[in-house]
């Protein structure tokens, strides 16, 4: 009965956990990651009809060569720095807090309705919102703050929309609808070039990181996302730190809208979050929600993003390739997570085991 | 009767390792049609793993396994039941809304329809075989724990099984149960079947198998007859060295009622009442054991008197010297801040007494971190003690900044009881504290019970195992289905009283007061 199974062979691929890995090998892994990323994204080029190496030095020279193209770069990085660090403050807590998108256009709109109707005693807004919202929802009811959240985006998109359309369209414009511009007293300084936003991003990390790892709060967070029995266990008030962080991560949010509102475009659209808020879902997470290693990682998309924008203007690449290119980078970027915490053993090579 | 008997499995030199850890280092074994053969060791020696290969859950790094004289290669569990291997694991898999005979032929291979009576009769004819009692109509959710292992069974019996392995059965049943158990492997030996039990528990390897392998840390130390072979021996070659397998139980301090317990009755989370009227006084300078079925109302009962569950009816209070302090209704965080200390040592250490990735350093400071004030935490306090407890307690670790998961059970159980002890509670609870872990650390933790009851300390010991009960406690209180069925002397009470009580409330005997 068995003389079937016997002329069967052990699996060809197995894949086996990692005890613990070197440092050397972890930056070996990424290395061969962000080359295996520089290959495929090669191929597609090529397919395309281009020469990658010109592509990419491109790509180089428009986000870093020139002062205006670093100055951009750095314009991208700000908000999806900002947001990364709002969103790592509820990921700790493994609150999937995917809202910053909407959390950002609320503090957008807000903003914007100091800098449109309340110019004169502009107040240079302290603005908090409904961000808050699904804590109380999910800390009261067990609701899943994933879809909550996500919803929310919706919602606050659509509003903005209504805004557009109806009351705060600009009259100017004869029926094209579209918010004014804000006027200049409603505009962030700037420093070297650069609206203040920089900075605040900067003293934002090191608060963040102080808050986290110092803090009775940040401690707080740690249990609740680690446990929320032990956490209750030691006489925490799970729904109360619930709720204040996610305020915080929330207002964080916010803050962004108000300064891409009132540092970048001057005014409000539909796409002044442009996706920040799910982007920085992918910073977050691939710098381990560490607030110092968000720093270069959102200014590494900050790149890849200016980046491609410079080679859809050159080389008339179209805007999706260069994003299917994006894409491929993130992709191995993240895939190589898999390598660094798993490895393959092959057949017929059992004798590496033991060595 | 052939010449030469064939082994019905024989492992050669099987090893397994996981990252850097050797869980089976060259191990052989091997049992016979028609023999029982106890797998012994301490938790962590590799047993798991070891059974694991033959089921088809892992597969070997190196080695070979023979079935009836064949050589043969599981890569599945698939593989390992077309070899008539069936596992009986720890945790059953069973569908909870099907009834025992859709379990038992859950995802075999047959006609869209199922021809229910023919089933029924096929299944009450196997259970005849062997005593098995089950009901195939019952629904698993309706069913008792030692009836859903039946139904795990008879599900590989079923499926033409003729080598069992059972890892930790006895583990979740009544000795009453135990010895049904027993009875029907016996049965099954007689049937000519192969049959593995995986046990830490000495007495049942005595009394139910006929050859016993001992494995430590992965290797495999003896195969010994059991009739050669008795209790000390047996501890010895599983430990490694002498170990003493008395406990002491340490003289009453002065005692004085220190925690009562009026009338209690709360609901668990499907709603269901898990404790039913349960009314007891906890002694200061006491050891009070609770044994029962598990999910008889343990866990309630430690989180009820901890404050993380709410009670609907009934009291329950503390005595501090001359004071009474109504802790029921109260959170933990209220119940710290009434100046009261009470220590618990939950039953899921590293999801809800310590935080799994966090180091000692941070899991000293779970209850305390509140205490000084300010916005930031201070974090020296925290390491002094982890570093006192690294030394009072012998505790292994790399250091203070280890997570705690990384540390081995015994390891994890010292660093929760020593932060609980640490806060010199009058009142500790401590939910089966010696679970996993190995004989020497089970020893520690009964020292420290011991030395904190002798402080004066009121001390609940939830246990499983009778036989530390008894040796362990002053007095056994037996939870039944949430009620109390009685509160005995542990001096002078025996396995079997309390047994019974476990599975049967006399209505006269039962305790209101």
């Amino acid at each position: 009965m068995a003389s079937h199974l016997t002329s069967r062979r052990e699996p060809l691929v197995r894949m086996v956990k990692r005890d613990s890995i070197g440092r050397g090998k972890i930056t070996l892994v990424r290395v061969l990651a962000v080359l295996g990323a520089l290959i495929t994204g090669a191929l597609l080029i090529t397919a395309l009809g281009f020469n990658p190496v010109a592509v990419y030095s491109d790509m180089i020279k428009g986000s870093l060569g020139g002062a205006t193209g670093r100055i951009e770069t750095i314009r991208l990085a700000i908000p999806l720095l900002i947001t990364s660090l709002a969103i790592s403050l509820a990921f700790k807590m493994r609150f999937w807090n995917i809202g910053a998108e909407g959390q950002i256009l609320v503090g957008a709109m807000a903003a914007s309705y100091f800098a449109l109707f309340q110019a004169e005693n502009l107040p240079r807004p302290a603005l908090i919102a409904v961000m808050a919202l699904p804590a109380v929802f999910h800390a009261k009811w067990g609701t899943n703050e994933t879809l909550f959240t996500l919803m929310l985006n919706y919602i606050a998109l659509r509003f903005l929309g209504y805004l557009e359309n109806d009351p705060w369209k600009d009259p100017n414009l004869r029926g094209f609808p579209k918010i004014a511009m804000f006027s200049n007293a409603a505009k962030l300084p700037k420093v070297f070039d650069v609206h203040i936003g920089w900075i605040v991003a900067l003293v934002l990390v090191f608060l963040v990181y102080i808050y986290l790892s110092r803090s009775k709060h940040g401690y707080e967070i740690s249990v609740v996302g680690e446990s929320t029995r032990t956490a209750k266990y030691a006489g925490m008030s799970v729904a109360k730190i619930i709720m204040r962080t996610m305020f915080i991560s929330g207002a964080m949010a916010g803050l962004v809208g108000f300064i891409q509102v009132s540092g970048a475009d001057y005014t409000l659209t539909e796409t002044t979050a442009g996706g920040t808020g799910f982007t920085a879902i992918t910073v977050a997470w691939l710098s381990k929600l560490n607030p110092v290693i968000m720093m270069f990682v959102s200014f590494a998309i900050a790149v890849l993003e200016k980046g491609s924008n410079k080679i859809q203007t050159t080389f008339k690449i179209p805007a999706s390739a260069a994003e299917v290119l994006t894409g491929i980078i993130l992709f191995f970027m993240l895939g190589c997570e898999f390598f660094i915490n798993y490895k393959l053993i092959f057949r017929g090579r059992k004798g590496r085991v033991h060595g | 009767m052939k010449s030469k008997p064939v082994d019905a499995i024989r492992i050669k030199n099987a090893c397994k390792s996981f990252g850097s850890v050797l869980a089976n280092d060259c191990v052989c074994l091997s049992v016979r049609n028609g023999e029982i053969l106890a797998l012994l060791g301490e938790n962590g020696s590799g047993k798991t793993t070891l059974v694991n290969m033959l089921s088809g859950i892992y597969f070997p790094d190196s080695g070979s396994i023979e079935v009836n004289g064949k050589e043969v290669t599981i890569r599945s569990p698939k593989d390992a039941f077309d070899l008539g291997i069936g596992m009986i694991h720890q945790h059953f898999k069973l569908v909870d809304v099907l009834t025992a005979a859709e379990n038992i032929v859950l995802g075999l291979p047959g006609s869209l329809r199922i021809d229910r009576s023919a089933l029924n009769a096929e299944i009450r004819a196997i259970s005849k075989r062997y005593g098995l009692e089950v009901e195939p109509e019952k629904m698993i959710y309706d069913m008792s724990v030692s009836e859903k292992q039946t139904v795990e069974i008879l599900k590989v019996l079923y499926r033409g099984a003729s080598i069992l392995i059972l890892d930790e059965p006895t583990a979740v049943l009544t000795p009453q149960e135990t010895d049904k158990l027993f009875n029907i492997l016996r049965n099954m030996k007689k049937d000519g079947k192969a049959i593995i039990i995986i046990t830490h528990k000495l007495n049942e390897v005595l009394s139910i198998s006929d050859r016993v392998s001992i494995l430590r840390k992965g290797r495999l130390i003896d195969t010994v007859e059991t009739s050669t072979t008795n209790a000390q021996e047996l501890t010895e070659m599983m430990v490694g060295r002498f170990v003493s397998l008395a406990i002491d139980r340490a003289p009453c301090a002065d005692t004085e009622q220190r925690l009562r317990l009026r009338s209690v009755t709360c609901r668990n989370a499907d709603g269901v009442k898990a404790l039913n009227n349960v009314s007891f006084t906890l002694m200061a300078g006491e050891i009070l054991g609770v044994a029962g079925i598990a999910g008889s109302g343990q866990k309630e009962l430690c989180e009820v008197i901890s404050g993380l569950h709410p009670i609907e009816e009934g009291k329950i209070s503390l005595v501090l010297r001359d004071r009474e302090e109504k802790i029921s209704g109260l959170s933990p965080s209220e119940i710290a801040n009434r100046g009261v200390s009470l220590a618990f040592v939950p039953e899921d250490r590293l999801g809800m007494g310590l935080v799994a990735s966090m180091d000692m350093v941070d899991n000293m400071m779970l209850k305390s971190y509140k205490d000084p004030p300010g916005f930031f935490v201070d974090r020296k306090p925290p390491k002094e003690m982890a570093e006192r407890l690294i030394r009072r307690l012998e505790i292994v670790t790399p250091g203070t900044s280890t997570p705690v998961r990384r540390l081995s059970g015994g390891n994890v159980q010292k660093v929760l009881l020593g932060r609980e002890i640490a806060s010199n509670p009058s009142v500790l609870i401590a939910a089966y504290p010696v679970r996993g872990l190995d004989i020497n650390s089970s020893y520690t933790v009964y020292d420290l019970l011991n030395e904190q009851k002798q402080k004066g300390v009121a001390v609940l010991y939830i246990g499983e195992d009778l036989d530390v009960l008894l040796e362990l406690c002053d007095r056994i209180l037996v939870l039944c289905g949430g009620r109390v069925s009685g509160i005995v002397d542990a001096r002078s009470t025996s396995k079997e009283e309390i047994g019974m009580m476990m599975v049967h409330i006399d209505e006269e005997k039962e305790v209101g007061a």
